[in-house]
């Protein structure tokens, strides 16, 4: 209608809780703050620029995607020996399986920790963790496979 | 394992996201990406929605236009990076209290006059030098403005005014002395010149060396 974008507090009070809960399970509860504001400063950056105000869930999720890859990349270069990180984690006294539930997470590889969250947090279709995360919709299928495999055998 | 136990990580998210959302304001005012922070005040005229940009207070709107429309219109003809941010707006909410509290009778804080175009420009700089507790007319902003047949225009640009209170629209009525139009509706004009006299007076004599905005 109007052609721009719609107010980004809108568009922030809209999307908020589905970029956290995607980032709780795809980063973990200490750095889904710092993924939260890097996502949706990145947006607010690019805001302007868009055209419309159509797909902006697809949109924030490709950027939040991305935020939560790179995360790890980051985090692969000053590996913290797993017990600490953990507790680290999870610093206030919370649910033993949840506590549990995220170090197994936690361990897989960074596509399929994204893929994984999409697939069973969000309940994103193949094609749109496909876009999400920039590849094939094969792709998608076999890091989601993959990682509920590995989540499985850990939690045997 | 069970894939529904994988939702548990992302229990709490909500609130965890409004704390997150409500922080994101202060870091992007820092990066220079907060072109219009948004906040509110209270007051004996209703709650007041405030829009400022780096440049200045752009916009006050009465609680009865829709926050919704308010918020577009400012994406649409200033940028659509808009969040509530009570760090930035609180000056402007600030001086809007002290108003209505009566110890404030100009205002300080710069004004982003983007919004005001044509032949409001002239209007609005010209009703802004009005003292506080007089009134002029429609005729006499006209004839300051070098277009004395112009008085419904003048009145069609006062009514446009995007910043109402701080660019006392309100301070000008008819000749006759009956209250004129205003934008927010004739009972918050009433208030306005209520709060600022008991019994308002013409402005006589200079009146260039009064007012604020």
């Amino acid at each position: 209608m109007s052609g721009g974008p719609p107010p980004f507090t809108d568009f922030l009070e809209g999307h908020r809780g589905m970029v956290y809960r995607f980032l709780l399970a795809a980063v973990g509860r200490q750095d889904a703050d710092d993924c939260f504001q890097e996502t949706f400063l990145a947006a607010l950056r690019a805001y302007p620029g868009l055209r419309n105000g159509e797909h902006l869930d697809r949109w924030i999720l490709r950027i939040a995607s991305r935020k939560a890859i790179d995360h790890h990349r980051s985090r692969r270069r000053s590996p913290v020996p797993m017990a600490q990180a953990v507790s680290a984690d999870r610093p206030a006294p919370s649910d033993p399986l949840d506590e549990e539930l995220w170090s197994h997470v936690r361990s897989l590889p960074p596509r399929q920790r994204v893929a994984v969250a999409h697939r069973y947090v969000l309940d994103r279709t193949y094609a749109e963790i496909a876009e999400a995360m920039g590849g094939s919709e094969e792709g998608a299928r076999a890091n989601v496979s993959q990682g509920m495999k590995r989540l499985r055998e850990q939690m045997a | 394992m069970k894939t529904k136990q994988l939702k548990r990580l992302a229990e709490g998210a909500q609130e965890r996201s409004r704390a997150a959302a409500a922080a994101l304001a202060a870091l992007a005012e820092e990066r220079n990406l907060l072109d219009v922070a948004i906040g509110t005040v209270d007051s004996p005229i209703g709650g007041l929605l405030v829009a400022v940009t780096p440049r200045g207070l752009a916009r006050v709107a009465f609680e009865d236009e829709a926050r919704d429309a308010v918020l577009e219109d400012l994406a649409r003809d200033l940028s659509p990076r808009i969040l509530e941010s009570a760090r930035a707006t609180e000056a402007a909410r600030r001086e809007l209290e002290e108003f209505f509290a009566g110890g404030r009778t100009r205002f300080d804080v710069r004004l982003d006059r983007r919004l005001i175009r044509g032949i409001a420009r002239d209007v609005l700089a010209t009703t802004a030098r009005v003292p506080y507790g007089r009134v002029t007319t429609y005729g006499e902003v006209a004839r300051r403005i070098g277009r004395p047949r112009a008085a419904r225009a003048v009145g069609n640009a006062l009514g446009s005014n995007p910043i109402p209170i701080v660019i006392p629209c309100h301070r000008v009525v008819r000749a006759g002395g009956a209250l004129g139009g205003y934008g927010g509706g004739l009972d918050r004009k009433l208030a306005l010149l209520s709060l600022e006299s008991s019994r308002p007076h013409m402005a006589t004599g200079r009146w260039e060396d009064g007012g604020g905005g």
